[in-house]
């Protein structure tokens, strides 16, 4: 028994390998294996057919409970092409298998490729791992001789011959891929037919080739419930529909296209209802103005970017901050500066989150930590927004925007409860409406136009305390810089007690993450702890505020390892907030971390400390 | 019956004495009092600049917003909230400039609300600096040899962009601008309303030849729909369009009379274009065009829903679950 298995499927962009990973992720969870997965893909839609550039890569982790991340070398490596294999050569492990479509290392595959006339490619792959070498395009197309698809179409089937080969390898039942590929094709009756066939036919390749079954893979031990599968963006997309529900307030979302943002736009509209409203904005800006639009009149609203779009936001959060409305800005982070690393994954917005605005103008930040957790942070940020009146950055990763996993799905009648600020009527004692009059969290009243005898202006403008009245007298703007500061530390009133991940409270090394590196961080601590070293792991959902027993609990351990996918800046916060003299490790290369990167930084510091 | 002040705010108004903005108030708060605007269900939402401060003195619901982008908030805002009576203010610097973008994709979606842009040919606010309505050649503290950038002529601006409604009025002339305001405010769409609104302090007199008493008859060529183009002391003189060039015609010699003269179709898209261009010496004043199309909100409201679950739960569940006993 394997106690988990790394896939790495790799091919030309136009192969299909998302595609095939993804319905991979999906078996291999409902088969109860624990799933992490990983996408690497080029931000070229069709970069040319065969070539280095062209390469598409999926690799996932399935097994047991201890599956936190998509894993470092691969066990099993899929290349449709010569160019696959020479991306991705080295990430397989030494006793790995490749499984090889022949037909895409031919001598034009082999040039685009790179290799020098007259090398076979092939060979290479043979002489370096084990190698079962098919030609699927000869297998599909003998297989549809008598469909009605085009040559191209045929061709396009070749991504499900190989989850046929691949399901009778693992042993996944046939019937759960039969049903994926139903749904997936059930507008083409004569795609469908064919998929359904060549998977078969992979299917019973697998039979007659001297590929040998795999060892049997070990399954998770999830909780009791109900589960589905689904990636990061869907999941933070649901959470903000279900918190404008549970609020029971109309949802706006104001979007552009972006990467990797967009797939948030496209899960969004596919929930579209009367009282929801998704709207393409002519740019970020407006994207984000139009989101402040709604939410003065009385919606939840969300915007939501990457990279160069989030600083084009900039200015429409400090007039969020200025009105005290509901926002939630979700920044899906990506390699930056500038357009970047756009498909890459990134931690480097952290300080932008932060501080990227004009003057004084905190706003919480929170920081999904997986697919699944995108749900639970997306409805925090939502409620947060809503019951504080403040504009929420929610920050996720193009790791976990694209990564899938298994989700034990609530039930909606256990979500918190959501309530807003909404006055009932004017006020009781015949003074006007004051707008900017807040209760004790400092949280000012939600009204909206159409309420009657509210009518009220706010605008950017200093403003007076309470009515809300353009003022630009020191203790005006002092007062208000301090009550829009006061209102976001509030927002602490929502965190849970910070504890480290496997429980301990103190010890020799202290890894301290945010966002999107949960996985491999917990990878790492667990591989660790079970060789008996003395490390624990705490995750941040907070990033700003951070949370006050943060410090006692740093404190408590010899060293603290502040591990991030930039050059160190929640190390920076970390040590100006609470004095620790923590230790940065970091990675910015566009790549999550490994978790052999993590160990090494945590026995490097180990052994200084001793 | 409510007045101009049963709508005005108890703020104190703050543009320079003798500023245009203070008549476009007035007659903006007299319409809405004409209208019986419900003060409850009526927003202005505003940019950046001398203009953009109209909505605290205007005693419904308001928001100053940022520089440019009032055209966004209001299409949020009546995107989801088309029960609202929702006005735009905006200046030649905020709408034409730093909002340009938002600006022409209002008017081509076409989402309800007059825009009211109030043009002085000069950035107010910030102290004089030339505006992109600035003549070529006029100097300002940014410009003290002469602006050398071609200006843009809102009015054609607006139509290229895909407006339904393009009127044009101007401060001093008080009637005209609300028969303007009402036109527009009745408009179903967006309806584009260019305001020429003298700035005393750094741009004085620069619609002096439309609003003089002696020089306005012979500049400012009034535009009614179904009547012919008449001008000058006594409708002397007319306009004719020869082929698709205006023309401006003596009536008075004997050669041309009233019945030769362009009769106004506001809705005839290629006539507007040649009133739209129309920016010379004689300029037209009026509703330049009205036409209907789908308004944006009604449109996005009538779009068919894509969500197939009745409850979050069979949202959160999706196509395909299992369960884990």
């Amino acid at each position: 028994m394997k106690s988990e298995v790394v896939v790495l499927f790799a091919g030309d962009s136009g192969d299909g390998i998302q595609l095939m990973g993804n319905a991979f992720a999906q078996e291999a969870a409902h088969e109860g294996h624990a799933v992490r997965t990983f996408s690497d893909f080029p931000a070229e839609i069709r970069a040319p057919q065969g070539s280095l550039s062209g390469v598409s890569g999926f690799k996932l982790q399935f097994g047991g409970d201890s599956v936190h991340t998509p894993g470092d070398q691969a066990d099993v490596l899929v290349v449709m092409n010569a160019a696959a294999y020479k991306k991705y050569q080295n990430a397989l492990k030494p006793e790995g298998l490749v499984l090889a479509n022949s037909s895409g290392f031919d001598g034009r595959n082999a040039a685009l490729a790179g290799y020098a006339p007259g090398e076979d490619p092939l060979e290479a792959v043979r002489a370096k791992y084990r190698t079962v070498a098919v030609d699927v395009r000869k297998q599909v197309s003998a297989a549809l001789v008598e469909s009605s698809l085009s040559t191209k179409e045929r061709d396009r089937t070749k991504n499900f011959f190989v989850l046929g080969l691949l399901s009778w390898m693992y042993q996944f039942p046939q019937e759960q891929f039969k049903s994926f590929i139903r749904r997936k094709f059930a507008k083409s009756e004569a795609l469908l037919a064919a998929n359904l066939l060549v998977f078969e036919v992979g299917h019973a390749l697998g039979e007659t080739l001297e590929v040998s079954a795999a060892a049997p893979v070990a399954k998770a031990k999830p909780a009791p419930g109900q589960y589905r599968t689904l990636v990061g963006n869907q999941a933070l997309a649901l959470g903000l529909l279900a918190a404008a529900e549970k609020a029971n307030l109309p949802f706006f979302f104001g979007g552009y296209p972006i990467t990797p943002a967009s797939d948030i736009l496209h899960e969004l509209v596919r929930h579209r209802r009367a009282d929801r409203i998704v709207f393409q904005a002519e740019d970020e800006i407006a994207a984000a103005v139009a989101a402040i639009g709604a939410a003065y009149g009385g919606s939840l609203a969300v915007t939501a970017s990457s990279g160069p779009g989030i600083s084009l936001k900039a200015e429409a959060m400090g007039l969020a901050v200025a009105l005290e409305l509901p926002l939630v800005v979700v920044n899906i982070q990506r390699g930056g500066p500038s357009t970047g690393l756009p498909t890459k994954t990134e931690q480097s917005d952290l300080m932008q989150a932060l501080y990227g605005r004009h003057g004084e103008a905190p706003m919480p930040v929170l920081a999904a930590r997986s697919a699944t957790d995108a749900f639970d942070t997306a409805y925090l940020a939502a409620r947060i927004a809503v019951e504080c009146m403040t504009p929420v950055l929610l920050l996720s990763d193009g790791f976990v925007a694209n990564s899938a996993e298994a989700w034990k799905f609530p039930s909606a009648a256990d979500l918190p409860e959501i309530t807003t600020s909404r006055p009932d009527g004017p006020p009781a004692d015949g003074n006007p409406f004051a707008p900017y009059r807040r209760d004790a969290n400092g949280v000012r009243p939600w009204a909206v136009p159409g309420q009657v005898g509210l009518a009220h202006r706010i605008g950017g403008l200093g403003k007076e305390p309470d009515s809300g009245n353009i003022s630009y007298a020191p203790q005006d703007h002092a007062a208000q810089v301090a009550a829009r500061a006061h209102k976001v530390n509030r927002v602490r009133r929502y965190y849970e007690p910070s504890a480290c991940e496997c429980g301990a409270t103190e010890g020799e090394i202290l890894l301290v993450g945010w966002g999107g590196t949960y996985g491999s961080l917990k990878a790492a601590t667990e591989s660790l702890r079970s060789e008996g070293v003395s490390v624990a792991h705490l995750h941040l959902r907070h990033v700003f505020p951070l949370p006050e027993d943060l410090g006692p609990l740093l404190r408590a351990f010899g060293r603290v390892l502040v591990a991030e996918l930039n050059s160190g800046q929640l190390l920076q916060l970390i040590r100006s907030e609470t004095l620790v003299d923590a230790r940065g490790v970091n990675k910015v290369q566009g790549l999550p971390f490994t978790t052999d990167e993590l160990r090494e930084a945590v026995f490097q510091n180990s052994a200084q400390i001793r | 019956m409510a007045t101009a002040n049963d709508y005005a705010s108890d703020q104190d108004v703050r543009w320079c004495p003798g500023c245009g903005d203070y008549s476009i108030l007035k007659q903006f708060l007299t319409v809405l009092a004409q209208l019986d605007a419900d003060p409850d269900r009526t927003v202005v939402v505003s940019g950046i600049g001398c203009s953009s401060r109209m909505p605290y003195y205007v005693n419904t619901y308001g928001v100053h917003s940022i520089h440019g982008r009032a055209p966004a908030l209001v299409t949020g805002l009546r995107m989801t909230r088309p029960d609202l009576d929702v006005w735009v203010v905006t200046g030649d610097g905020d709408a034409l400039s730093i909002g340009g973008n938002h600006l022409i994709h209002l008017l081509r979606r076409n989402v309800k609300a007059p825009i009211l842009l109030f043009n002085n040919e000069i950035y107010g606010l910030t102290k004089g600096q030339y505006s992109p309505t600035s003549g070529v050649g006029q100097r300002t503290k940014s410009s003290p040899t002469g602006a050398v950038d071609e200006p843009f002529v809102p009015t054609a601006l607006a139509l290229g962009a895909g407006a339904t409604f393009l009127a044009r009025s101007i401060d001093r002339d008080p009637e005209h601008l609300r028969t303007a305001l009402h036109r527009a405010h009745g408009h179903a769409g967006s309806a584009f309303v260019e305001i020429y609104q003298n700035c005393n302090v750094f741009h004085d007199g620069a619609f002096d030849a439309f609003s003089n008493k002696e020089d306005k008859a012979v500049h400012f060529l009034p535009v009614v729909h179904g009547q012919p183009l008449l001008f000058g002391p006594n409708q002397s003189h007319g306009m004719v369009l020869d082929g698709l060039v205006p023309r401006t015609v003596d009536l008075t010699e004997g050669t041309w009379s009233a019945n030769d003269c362009w009769i106004h179709d506001e809705t005839d898209r290629v006539k507007a274009g040649i009133l739209a261009e129309m920016h010379g010496e004689v300029r037209p004043f009026g509703v330049l065009y009205a036409v209907q199309r789908p308004v944006y909100e009604e449109s996005v409201a009538a779009l068919p829903p894509t969500e197939t679950a009745s409850s979050l739960d069979e949202m959160f569940a999706g196509q395909r679950t299992w369960e884990v006993l």
